[in-house]
Order: C-alpha cells, then structure tokens, then sequence
C-alpha cells in the first residue's frame, strides 16, 4: 500500500483553481519532493492531505484513510510541520511539545522521554523553558520540527521547512530529515521552491505549476532528461571546422556558438572532455578555457515550465 | 478518553496564558472597575427611576457590572480563535487527532473559568464599595449563572470566529454586538425603562436573563425569579453552543 494516494485531486477559491486534478502516489519510506514557485499550489495540496482543507473534487488517501471520510484516521498517523509558524509564543518550548504530546494521547512518562529525546534532536534542550517569544526563526523551525516527531509519525508532512533559515540552519534539518527517514523509515512529503533542497533530499520530485504536476520522476533522471551537462569551449581560432566535427560524435547532443565560445550539451560530460580537446586539436583550433556545468533542478524547471522559478506563477 | 484530555489541555493552556499575563488581568478589569466607580458614585445620590425601594444604585448596578465582566471577557475568549488562526496556532490544534467538538468545549472551559476568576475578583471589589458581601449559597448560585453566561457568550464569540476571515472584524463585532447586549441587559438601569419598541430587543438579549439572575440571588430584587432567568439562560447557553460548535466545525482552518 502507498503510504500517499491522490486521485484528480482539485481545490477552487472562487475563481482561482488552485490545484488542478493533480494525481500521484508516494511510497511508503520515501522521501517526496513538490517543488514549485509561491502560489503553485503546493501549500493548498498539503493543506488538503493533512486534513484542514476540503477539496473541491477529488480523492486522496493517506496512510489508507480518506482524507474527508475518515479524518481522524489521518490525524491518528500523520506529523505535520506548517509552512507558516504554528506555535504559541506565550508558551515555553517545552509547554508546546507538551500540548502536543497530551492531544495525541500520550502518556506521562512516555511523554517526558519522547520531550527530552525531541529536544536533544533538534539541539533546543538548553532552551526549552524560555518563552518560545524569545526563540530566533532557526529556533522555532526547529521547535516545530521537534513537534511533529513527538507522536512518531508514519508520514511527516514538512511544508517550505527550511523557508527564510540560514545555510547552516538548513543543512542541520536536511539532515535530521534524512536520518528520520532512514532509522525511522518515516515517509516524508515535503514542499519546497528551493532547488537545491528537493534536489539533494528527495528520492521523487514532482514538479507542481499552476496547481497542476508538469513532471515526476527522480531528480537524477528528470536532469538526464535534459540530455546531459552544458560544457563551454573557450577557443582562438575558427570555430567552424571544430563545430562540424563536433556535431559528428554521438554523445554531443546539442553544439552551437554563443558570444564567441562554443557551447555543448554533452553525454556525461566530464568523460568527454580528453576527447573534446583532442578533437580541437585535429581541426587546428587552441581551446583556452573548459567550463562543465552539471544541469540542476533549475534547467528543468525552466525547460518544463519556460520560466525561471523565481519568475514566480 | 482521548477528548476528554484535550479538553483538559486546551483548559490548561488557557490558564497559563492567563496567569502568565498579568497585564492583561489588570487591563481587562480596568473597564468594569471605572464603570462601577463612576457610575456608583455618579448616580449615588440621584434616584435612578425604577430602582426598587429599599436597595441603593450601587447595589442595583453591582450585578450589573458583573455581567459586563463577563459579557465582554467570554465573547473575547471566543473570538480569540481568530489570534490563534492569525498565529497560526489554531492549524496546530486542527490537525490533533480529537474531535471538534472537544475543541470547542475546552475552549469554553478555559475562557469560563477565565471570565469566573474576574468576575469574582469584581464582586469581591464591590464589597468595599457598600454592596453587601454575599452568602455562601447565593454566592455559589451567582458563581452557576457567570458560568452559563460565559458560555453562551464564548459560543456567540464562536460562531462569529468562525465566520470571519481575519481580525479586522473584531471590533465591528465588540462595537455594533457586544456593545448593544450590555446595554440592554438591564445592566445599568431597570429593562422596564426602555421605550416599549425596544424592550422585545431585550428580551431576546441573554444577558438581561444573566443580569437579572444575578441581581436576584445577590440583592434579592429581581424582574423575573431566578429560577426562570436560570432557565431560559441555560437555553440560550445550549443554543449558542451548538451553533458554535456547528459553525467552527464547518470552519476551514488553513
């Protein structure tokens, strides 16, 4: 069984559809990307799977409850880490997790373990009696992160988790993600409109456009299909010659000029290189510079959508 | 089970914001002081028409105050879901696995005894001011009738949380709602006072049954009994909370 379902799922506000009958499932374990730009849609999707928004069409499991006839079913197995800050200020850190804890019916000793054991995750044991007021954003990400763990959840929910943190900040919760994901083998779905994170997180990304999901599949294979790394050849001398006997090998999938250096889309690259320069050589041509750029998430975003992500919708 | 300790944790969460802002107790206290003192001392000399004889405005107005207290901390109680959806808080709460209607009910539970503890701290301030301090069995019976206006007006401020986008309506409702229920209540003056067009008004006014109530069991003087003010309060209080509960049920949070 999928740990996620979702089947033509769709939200309007008034006019404004703003997800379109977008389908997918995640399997149980994996970590699960949507990338997007603001107001894609991703937040709403989210919204509806954890139960606090009703679709206007569509149907989608989670964790095998439907997410409008068996709510509670779903609240009983999911955590879910908010987008926007979910905590109350005039409480201490530990005054939240311990809210938290008692609504999902946990026990006391359980209870303080599972608090202590949170808090030393998410390195906040030091501060958990200050007012959460006094936490920085990094803090409270992190509190909120905390939180969602405590009922040990089988699908955690991270919605833009890393939204407005600092590097190091960022890399620290990626990390706790990960491990989450392998010695829990809790099943992550989480938003993002960084690419670099979906990237190196998620084991599937689904692209999510205007409400809509334009292409899923593993980052690796979305960038290979892309048709492989953009290599740049600054030379002296004519291009021309160089380019016809360039467009000739098989692994160049795209040759052309731009602004006096050639440009390539090349099959694994960094393995073609010697062949490049030698190529060079035979058609008398010196190569000065050698650029090798591995194509990210970014290139198929614009390539699926032709815009920028932060263009925005 | 499980309900039964959220109730309990939303209870619980209520009293330490509550306790923890000190200023806010004062802040919100400060209104049914000034009311009582001014208009205490203002109207002691004067008659106020349709005072029963025998009882001073002071005494008449006490009751009165009390339910202002109450009238105003509870709607507030109830509307305050609205800051906790403006914080964020409320999707916290939504996504718990508990029902909403354990939601609801401890919401009433932390803003009753919120709004009990001011109105009491009132009571006990009026004493000072020439009312006469209560018995234990009429202060318990007035302690019964602050809890179920408190919870018809949590359920009112409810129903208008959960109708409200954001918290700018916020005073629309305390100016044009809350403003009008107070004073129709009898609060300040005898109901009988009011022109005949608007005295149905005031009766359709929960409050004028909790002041009224409150007055008898306090002073001994009263338009209706107590008893009756006891039960048609108790009908407004299960009405209102159902159409809270309805309403906020029916509430998307996110």
């Amino acid at each position: 069984m999928p740990a996620i379902r979702v089947e033509g799922l769709t939200k309007v506000f008034g006019t404004l559809v703003a997800v379109d009958h977008i389908s997918f499932e995640v399997a149980d374990g994996e970590i699960f990307g949507l990338l997007g730009p603001n107001g894609a849609g991703k937040t709403t999707t989210i919204s509806m799977l954890t139960t606090l928004l009703t679709p206007t069409e569509g149907t989608a499991e989670v964790a095998g409850a439907d997410i409008v006839r068996a709510r509670d079913r779903v609240r009983e197995q999911i955590g879910v880490v908010f987008q926007e800050p979910a905590l109350d200020t005039n409480l201490t850190g530990r005054e939240n997790l311990d809210f938290h804890a008692r609504m999902y019916g946990i026990g006391r000793t359980e209870r303080e373990e599972r608090i202590r054991a949170v808090l030393a995750l998410v390195e906040l044991s030091d501060r958990a009696d200050a007012l959460v007021a006094e936490y920085s954003g990094g803090m409270k990400r992190r509190l909120e992160i905390a939180r969602g763990l405590i009922q040990h959840p089988r699908i955690l929910f991270l919605d833009e988790p890393t939204l407005g943190l600092d590097a190091q900040t960022r890399r620290h919760i990626w990390e706790y993600i990960r491990t989450l994901n392998r010695e829990r083998g809790v099943t992550v779905i989480l938003t993002t409109h960084y690419m670099e994170e979906a990237d190196r997180l998620c084991d599937r990304v689904a692209i999510i456009d205007r409400g809509r999901i334009a292409v899923l599949d593993t980052p690796e294979k979305l960038k290979e299909a892309l048709g492989g790394d953009a290599i740049t050849l600054s030379i002296e001398g004519d291009a021309e010659p160089l380019l016809k006997a360039l467009a000739g090998l098989p692994w160049v999938k795209q040759a052309g000029v731009a602004s006096g250096a050639i440009t390539l889309t090349v099959e694994q690259g960094e393995r073609h290189i010697p062949a490049l320069i030698a190529a060079a050589g035979s058609a008398g041509v010196a190569v000065t510079a050698v650029n090798l750029r591995k194509p990210s998430l970014e290139d198929v975003f614009i390539q699926v959508t032709g815009r920028s992500i932060r263009e925005g919708a | 089970m499980r309900d039964l300790t959220a109730i309990a944790v939303l209870w619980q969460r209520e009293m330490i914001r509550f306790f923890r802002a000190k200023s806010r107790v004062v802040g919100t206290l400060g209104m049914p002081i000034f009311f009582l003192a001014f208009l205490g001392f203002g109207f002691q000399t004067s008659s106020v028409p349709g005072i029963p004889a025998g009882i001073d405005y002071v005494t008449f107005l006490v009751p009165g105050i009390l339910g202002m207290t109450i009238l105003f901390s509870s709607t507030f109680a109830g509307i305050s879901v609205l800051w906790d959806r403006e914080f964020g808080f409320l999707k916290e709460i939504m996504v718990a696995p508990v029902s909403r209607t354990a939601i609801v009910l401890g919401r009433i539970a932390g803003g009753a005894t919120t709004s009990l503890v001011q109105g009491v701290l009132i009571l006990l301030l009026a004493v000072p001011m020439g009312f006469p301090l209560p018995g234990v069995v009429p202060f318990l019976a007035a302690v019964a009738f602050m809890l179920l206006i408190a919870a018809a007006f949590i359920s009112l401020g409810l129903i208008f949380a959960s109708n409200m986008k954001d918290i700018h309506g916020f005073s629309l409702v305390m100016n044009f709602v809350v403003f009008p229920i107070f004073f129709l209540s009898g609060a300040l003056f005898p109901v009988e006072n009011l022109p005949a067009w608007l005295l149905p008004l005031a009766y359709a006014d929960p409050l004028t049954y909790g002041v009224d109530g409150l007055r008898g069991v306090l002073t001994g003087v009263s338009s209706f009994s107590p008893l009756l003010d006891f039960v048609i309060l108790s009908a407004f209080a299960l009405l209102l909370l159902a159409l809270g509960a309805w309403f906020f049920e029916r509430s998307e949070s996110a």
